[in-house]
């Protein structure tokens, strides 16, 4: 790892990722051990994904790790770690974690509830330009 | 049995083998018909001329001349009977519908019932986006998961299809006599009296179930469509 990288994200032991595909899409797991340049093992103790070999091309690198996580620990160890870590609390937290679960849920609103948010949307923009307008004169 | 068809029109079993199953030799089992008083076979009649005996029996009926050489085949008789229109289960009195065809297409109204033609009854309601009582097919519509509270209010029986029929004119001239028929063109006829407190009548109910929900009137007001990147059918309605 060169000092002068730009790369922050790396595919290593106790990298989170997010899932792609799968019956498992849209969960987090941690690299647990790197099998070669295509796959890794990847485990979700805490996020409901079991144990398993994963390709890299069907998984998202976050910005988050699990410290000082050992190299090919086992499930229970994995637990442990991101427990102590607080791992998905931080994923929970994050923008991009919040963003998804509002798309999500933007995706199984009624019809009703849609034109209620496009409601609410246009009175919070009315409200914004006003502000902005009186800031300004 | 024999209703289990290879072919449209051809069955699984021969006619006999129907017959045997269904046990026909055992005869017909039929209601016994009121008993019609038997016409007499014979009747008299006179005949003149003093050797022909006076009078004579005759048949009252008399056997056709003519009996046609082969058999006319007959029309196979269809079983089939036309089902009453199911209606869609997401479909319930309140429940708001989006139109998709006519010229109310785009909005947005509340299910009354349906009737026995299988079309729907709906009202806008006509003082929130102007669409009166109408009856529309249910496959151009989409229900929506947003029902009104329309308590145990059931639409009046005197909403059926005939309700919605045009009277039958007569036509003697043509239809540009009778529109210019005094040098001007006919005044336009006004909306039956009554209809309009049909209208009232219903929509009291409505109106009344859907300034209980906040936005809902507004709702609604508001016509149906899609936008970029929306895709109906993936859509939660």
């Amino acid at each position: 790892m060169p000092l002068d990288s730009n790369f922050t994200r790396f595919v290593e032991v106790g990298r989170v990722v997010l899932l792609k595909t799968g019956p498992y899409a849209g969960h987090i797991a941690v690299i647990a051990e790197i099998i070669d340049h295509n796959r890794a093992i990847i485990d979700g103790p805490t996020t409901g994904v079991p144990r398993q070999a994963f390709p890299y091309r069907h998984l998202t690198l976050t910005s988050l790790a699990v410290p000082k996580l050992p190299r090919s620990a086992g499930s229970g160890t994995v637990k442990k770690y991101v427990e102590e870590a607080g791992t998905v609390a931080k994923w929970e937290s994050s923008a991009w974690a919040k963003r998804r679960a509002a798309a999500e849920k933007r995706r199984t609103l009624s019809d009703f509830e849609r034109f209620q948010v496009m409601i609410h949307k246009k009175s919070r923009r009315d409200k914004v330009r006003k502000a902005v307008k009186a800031a300004k004169a | 049995m024999a209703r289990k068809e290879l072919v449209p029109g051809i069955g699984r079993l021969s006619r006999s083998q129907v017959y045997a199953r269904r046990q026909l030799y055992k005869g017909k089992k039929t209601g016994t018909a009121p008993a019609k008083p038997e016409a007499a076979p014979t009747k008299e009649v006179q005949v003149k001329g003093s050797k022909n005996g006076g009078s004579r029996l005759v048949p009252t009926s008399k056997a056709p001349r003519y009996y046609p050489a082969e058999d006319v085949p007959k029309p196979k008789q269809s079983r089939k009977t036309a089902k009453p229109t199911k209606l869609r289960d997401s479909i319930t009195p309140g429940t708001v519908l989006i139109l998709l065809a006519g010229r109310f297409r785009g909005k947005r109204v509340v299910f009354l019932k349906q009737l026995e033609s299988g079309l729907l009854l709906v009202t806008g309601p006509y003082k929130v986006n102007g669409v009166p009582l109408r009856r529309v097919n249910q496959a151009y519509v989409i229900a929506t998961s947003t029902k009104i509270e329309l308590g145990d209010f059931k639409a009046d029986v005197k909403y059926n299809d005939s309700y919605f029929s045009k009277s039958e004119k007569k036509r003697t001239r043509s239809a540009e006599d009778e529109f210019f028929e005094d040098g001007k063109p006919k005044e336009k006829e006004s909306f039956p009296e009554s209809k309009v407190a049909d209208q009232r009548e219903v929509d009291k109910v409505v109106l009344a179930a859907v300034k209980k929900t906040e936005y809902l009137a507004k709702y609604l007001k508001a016509s149906w469509g899609l936008s970029k990147g929306e895709y109906p059918h993936q859509l939660v309605f």
